[in-house]
């Protein structure tokens, strides 16, 4: 048993004391001196950035606490910075920033690029008809690569562009605000402008919203194909301007005309302006279409009713925008 | 060097004093009334002095300007004031919209020259001059946010901005709307001043313009829970500070961390 | 315990001589080098906590009333897209610290990659061999143009939306077959089917994220391969590479500055305040707001759609070229195609076919530093005219007068910077041989 304790006690304590020194080896990495007090503060920035990572955990774990994203993030952040401190100090004190060169690695290997192109050819020795096994080896992989591709046309109709000229307006539409209520048209009042949806009709279409405006009918200059198609003066235009697609949801209206700028519809992406007495034509901004008027009338009860559909198709232009009319 | 910087900060400076309201080239006309003088009739001599060269010595107006008439060569051009109530005249006067510099100007707020009892006293002339509509009186806190955030979009946010952070258009600024008192906001939405459009009653209710009033008040200190708001005017502060603040300052680290090893 | 460790993975994968040459793999030796790495980690921390953010968004255009606890926007009717996107800000704990990083990384990940590149362009480093690795570059930039995109896009808030109508009118502006293209992306015209959403959102987190990382794989596998490019100091040639080993040196310094990433954009993620979508509202087609912006990084963009002249070119009733695509579509695809020809071009112009490792100094190829700058200008001007409505409002400059102004300065701009940078080159190289001169005459004194 003593024999035992004293094994023991001799491993234990044996292995503390002094070593013996060792032969000097070839070091891979040299020393370098001993910097404590870069390395106390590389140990105390480590500690600061424990405390904020704590902290992070102590704010999320709070029930209620106002501006939580604040502190959470000046503790995360704190923390993060802490160890980027600490790295930094280690870089510049701590460990040893040696200078060492290399060659670069050569820019080409000719003989195993010269292998490798035999190996390729000479593999082709048992093929005869080399142009012909290529074309069969192109058709087979182009056709399976287009096979591959096809059904990706699914993604949307894609060769029938006949949606884009579609837009929810008819004869007879009634116009509705967006709580549904039809527009009575002795209500339009003038230097104001309404948005209008067509009744029973999806809402969320570039078709649906239109801008609705009263001008004096002496003031309107429509062309002359749009005779009757605004009854007593109101006006309604599709709300998408037809430059970029945003909502039409500026109107500019005189107050004091004679020193003012003119009544005008203007869209708040890039500043396209359209002036509803002409029929939509643009006078300032980059939209290359008039806005396409949408032809009323008031029916019996006074409410207002698309009379038809768009003077043309709405939204931005596309290669076919000028070639057929908005159909329902 | 200095004067070259001098002479940018100046280049800056102008555009932003030309930005306000600029005020008549002849100032302000005080009335020399003692203080006894009712209301109205101070309002009478304050108006005679310093809005009957544009709006004409009864409130109706000017379409035509013709030279010749008015004091220091004033070509006086402006809308009849008769019947447009204590609401307008209090809206442009309070705000310092009026006296306008020049006409055609855009009418942006700006200094009051006037002071509390000589505004009290243009105010109730311009509305003795007609039946008009009296100063509005919102109720807020009878409006719902939530309601008011959806017709602020719907009606507002095109020219101001949806938080009401105000927004050009062509011919005009539509400002933004963190000094609005709430009075201001009902009499601006039932004027229309300058381009504005007109919401009467039909186009806005009296309850919705309560919603739409609670709005903009809640707008002008909204929920920042992300921290600095930035001027809620979106991604060019954004950028701003990506580029400025985030990548100035991991630019900086490089050139801290990069060694440059000795040649 | 390191031994134990470092045998048992040599044990089991054969890799203790790469691991070996890993460690002693030589950095150069110039902070410029590091911009690189900032893209790097901030793609890291994108990945991260746009791993968080998948595990509570709802990428559906499906509506839904509001009862949240956001207070204005109760009662509002919206899309999941957007109602999920105001929880995460608003119910989710750390959501809106983790939502603001994300995008705060974002554009700083394309700041960064822009910085590099012009690093990479301006020292000549894209030539041979490293052609290849600054073609791929160039194709994460652009891919992380339209990851961002898609990413601030599908919270179907009321400035993103706007935002995917005017993309949706670039597609279509593409002559004969834009709207083929923009029915295929988006299943059908503006507002497109629902199904565009999900395209959208696995595009953005799975798809894009997926090529950007192997692309980066490949970007550092290639920049390893042929070894880091450098400065010509005392001792490097085309030969010899003098820098720092990976391990003990350059470690700690990319470990701080990944460090100092993740500081700066949880700090900014805490603490300023970005996209702040509840006070936007959710997008309606028939809702638009004044001032509404894409993210930095598009500002060339909206800033060329707003500077071309009003007019689409037809022939007959045939639209050949509506309007956006000039601003939209022709101007990025120019100046991409010019960054992608580059290297071709350059070896073409110089006759210049050989292998380089060391850098030039900008100075030191005037040619190519002018113009370079030449097609910052072409770029930077768009870009300036992007904001010049909130200059308007802020400064007063008449909106009319600064487009107008633009409009002269992208033709002006760049052969006036041309000539401004050749002749700044060529100056600072004559006064450094003049400088030399005059030290070997006092040498010799």
């Amino acid at each position: 048993m003593r024999r035992w304790l004293v094994s023991a006690l001799m491993l234990l304590l044996g292995r503390r004391g002094r070593r013996l020194p060792e032969p000097e080896e070839e070091r891979v990495v040299p020393a370098g001196a001993r910097d404590a007090r870069a390395e106390s503060f590389f140990v105390l920035l480590l500690f600061v950035a424990a405390v904020c990572a704590a902290g992070f955990i102590a704010v999320y774990a709070i029930g209620e606490l106002p501006h939580r994203t604040q502190f959470l993030g000046l503790a995360l952040g704190l923390a993060f910075a802490g160890l980027a401190a600490a790295c930094i100090v280690a870089a510049r004190h701590l460990v040893v920033t040696e200078e060492l060169e290399e060659e670069y690695s050569p820019p080409e290997h000719l003989d195993e690029q010269e292998e490798v192109v035999a190996i390729v050819e000479q593999s082709g020795s048992r093929f005869t008809r080399k142009r012909l096994v290529k074309l069969a080896a192109g058709a087979a992989g182009g056709t399976l690569g287009a096979a591959l591709i096809a059904p990706a046309v699914s993604l949307g109709p894609i060769l029938d562009t006949s949606a884009f000229y579609e837009t929810p307006w008819r004869r007879g539409r009634r116009l509705v605000d967006d709580a549904g209520e039809p527009f009575v048209a002795s209500e339009i009042v003038e230097k104001l402008f309404y948005t209008a949806f067509p009744e029973g009709a999806p809402r969320n279409d570039f078709g649906a919203p239109v801008v609705v405006v009263r001008l004096q009918p002496a003031e309107l200059r429509l062309p002359s194909d749009r005779n009757g198609w605004s009854p007593g003066g109101i006006l309604a235009f599709s709300k998408i301007c037809t430059h970029a697609g945003c909502a039409i949801s500026l109107y500019r209206t005189p107050l004091f005309p004679p020193a003012s700028p003119r009544p005008a519809l203007v869209c708040p992406c890039h500043y396209s302006t359209f002036d509803p007495s002409t029929g939509g034509d643009v006078i300032f901004g980059p939209a290359g279409r008039p806005l396409p008027q949408l032809p009323l009338y008031v029916d019996t009860r006074g409410h207002v009713r698309a009379a038809g559909n768009f003077s043309g198709p709405v939204g931005p232009s596309w290669w076919g925008v000028r070639l057929k009319d908005a159909r329902p | 060097m200095r004067i070259a910087g001098l002479s940018v900060l100046l280049a800056l400076a102008l555009p932003v004093l030309a930005a306000a309201s600029v005020p008549p080239p002849y100032g302000i006309v005080s009335a020399n009334a003692p203080e006894s003088t009712p209301l109205r009739e101070l309002g009478e001599q304050l108006y005679a002095g310093n809005c009957a060269t544009c709006h004409g010595p009864n409130g109706e107006g000017f379409v035509e300007a013709e030279p010749g008439r008015g004091s220091g060569g004033i070509l006086g051009k402006a809308p009849s004031l008769r019947g447009v109530g204590e609401l307008s005249a209090d809206f442009y006067l309070r705000t310092g919209r009026m006296p306008l510099g020049h006409v055609g100007e855009e009418p942006n707020r700006g200094h009051v020259f006037f002071s509390e009892r000589q505004l009290r006293a243009l105010v109730t002339y311009v509305g003795s001059l007609g039946p008009g509509p009296a100063i509005p009186e919102p109720h807020p806190e009878r409006g719902s946010v939530s309601t008011g955030l959806r017709l602020f979009t719907q009606h507002c946010a095109g020219c101001h901005q949806v938080a009401a952070q105000g927004g050009y258009l062509p011919g005009a600024v539509a400002p933004a709307l963190d000094r609005a008192t709430p009075t201001q906001i009902a009499e601006a939405v039932r004027i229309g001043p300058y381009v504005m459009p007109r919401f009467d009653q039909s186009a806005i209710s009296d309850a919705e313009l309560d919603s739409i009033v609670a709005y903009v008040a809640y707008v002008k200190r909204p929920n920042n829970a992300g921290g600095w708001s930035l001027g809620r005017v979106g991604p060019i502060a954004e950028g701003l500070v990506a580029w400025l603040i985030g990548t100035a300052v991991l630019v900086a680290t490089c050139v801290v961390i990069g060694t440059r090893l000795k040649a | 315990m390191i031994k134990s460790a470092v045998r048992f993975l040599d044990q089991r994968s054969g890799t203790a001589p790469l691991v070996r040459k890993t460690l002693r793999y030589l950095f150069p030796d110039h902070w410029s080098f590091l911009l690189g790495e900032v893209a790097l980690y901030a793609f890291v921390v994108l990945v991260g906590t746009g791993i968080y953010l998948t595990l509570f968004f709802e990428p559906s255009t499906a509506k839904t009333v509001y009862h949240g606890v956001y207070a204005p926007l109760r009662g509002v009717e919206m899309t999941h897209a957007y109602r999920s996107t105001v929880d995460i800000s608003f119910k989710v704990k750390a959501g809106l610290l983790i939502r603001q990083t994300h995008h705060w990384a974002a554009n700083i990940f394309v700041a960064a990659i822009v910085l590099h590149m012009l690093r990479v362009f301006f020292t000549g480093a894209f030539r041979k061999p490293r052609d290849l690795t600054y073609y791929i570059g160039l194709t994460m930039l652009t891919v992380s143009l339209l990851e961002g995109y898609l990413g601030y896009s599908m919270v179907d808030d009321l400035l993103s939306g706007m935002g995917l109508a005017i993309g949706y009118s670039v597609a279509l502006s593409v002559p004969f077959v834009g709207a083929e293209i923009a029915q295929l992306v988006w299943g059908a015209p503006f507002p497109g089917d629902p199904q565009f959403w999900s395209r959208m959102y696995i595009a953005h987190v799975f798809l894009l994220p997926i090529l950007i990382a192997t692309l980066i794989g490949l970007h550092l596998f290639l920049v390893a391969a042929r070894h880091h490019t450098q400065f010509r100091q005392r001792r490097e040639s085309e030969w010899r590479l003098v820098g720092v080993p990976m391990f003990p040196g350059q470690a700690p310094r990319s470990l701080g500055l990944f460090f100092s990433v993740c500081a700066v954009l949880f700090l900014l993620g805490g603490l300023v305040q970005i996209n702040p979508i509840w006070l936007w509202g959710p997008y309606e087609v028939s809702n638009g707001t004044n001032g509404a912006q894409p993210d930095w990084y598009l500002g060339w963009l909206i800033g060329a759609l707003r500077l071309v002249p009003s007019f689409d070119v037809t022939i007959g009733g045939y639209t050949l070229v509506p309007n956006p695509f000039w601003g939209g579509a022709l101007f990025p695809l120019a100046v991409f195609g010019i960054l992608f020809l580059w290297p071709a071009l350059e070896r073409r112009f110089t006759s210049d076919q050989a292998f380089h490792n060391l850098l030039d100094r900008p100075r030191d190829a005037p040619v190519r530093t002018a113009l370079g700058a030449a097609l910052f200008t072409f770029v930077f001007m768009p870009f300036l005219a992007g904001a010049s409505d909130r200059v308007f409002i802020s400064l007063g400059l008449s909106y009319n007068w600064q487009i107008w102004f633009f409009r002269a300065l992208i033709l002006a701009g760049p052969p006036v910077t041309y000539v401004l940078t050749k002749r700044v080159c060529e100056e600072l190289l004559a006064g450094e041989v003049v400088e030399q001169r005059r030290r070997r005459v006092e040498a010799s004194a």
